[in-house]
């Protein structure tokens, strides 16, 4: 976790590996393998920016290995449910 | 994510970190925090929620509606070796019982501390009895328990 300061680019969440920058310098075009998440094999590891007590933050999946994590995607902040 | 907000304690008692993502920038998290669900759970949100603007986490977790442009709603447990051990993904109208998350953990957490010895049958919640797989149980399940007494 490290604090950033929220400037007007918006960082966004993005998989752990991917988009890496060539030796050439040029963004390498990711592998157009979705990896899907399933029961039983290792959870894809992400790195997010976050909005966390008053800060904007971020996070990375494999720092919480050694805790129970419960994930929880939903469609929208301001919906109704 | 009020409703997660309000179990907190719960899932800090059992261990469990939280983090929610959506589509939504981490300025609108700050304002949905403060201007609704702050006065929902009767506290600040106690965890992170992250954004996921073009939906670059949900694909490879399988939640991410094109069509749409938002997740839908995925919940997953996963374990302290970074293993996924359940998921649950819904429609957006219908909203989850987090008490049914709770349940799961407890239960994936008694079979983790019991090195698999127990499993944890339909229904089970903690303190119901569980099963010990091996020879004997092999269609001896009946008599150990019943879907009347135990679920």
């Amino acid at each position: 976790m490290s604090e950033k300061t929220g400037g007007c680019a918006r960082p966004t969440g993005a998989v752990v590996g991917e988009n890496l920058i060539a030796e050439n310098g040029e963004l390498s075009k990711k592998e157009t393998t979705v990896v899907t998440a399933k029961v039983g094999t290792k959870a894809p590891d992400f790195e997010a920016p976050t909005y966390y007590k008053g800060e904007f933050t971020s996070i990375k999946l494999s720092d919480y290995l050694g805790k129970w994590v419960l994930l929880c995607f939903y469609p929208g902040d301001f919906t109704f449910v | 994510m009020s409703a997660v907000a309000a179990n907190y304690d719960t899932l800090q008692s059992l261990g469990v970190e939280v983090i929610s993502v959506s589509v939504d920038s981490q300025f609108v998290h700050k304002v949905w925090n403060d201007q609704e669900l702050s006065k929902m759970a009767k506290k600040d949100i106690p965890f992170h929620m992250a954004t996921d603007g073009p939906g670059n986490v949900g694909k490879i977790y399988g939640v991410y509606d094109e069509a749409a442009g938002v997740e839908l709603r995925g919940r997953f447990i996963i374990d302290p070796d970074g293993v996924i051990q359940a998921m649950e993904v819904m429609t957006p109208p219908v909203g989850r019982k987090m008490s049914e998350a709770i349940r799961q953990i407890y239960a994936f957490q008694h079979v983790r501390k019991t090195k698999g010895a127990e499993v944890c049958p339909a229904g089970w919640s903690p303190g119901k009895k569980t099963l010990k797989p091996g020879p004997e149980l092999v269609g001896t399940v009946w008599k150990e328990w019943s879907p009347f007494e135990n679920h």
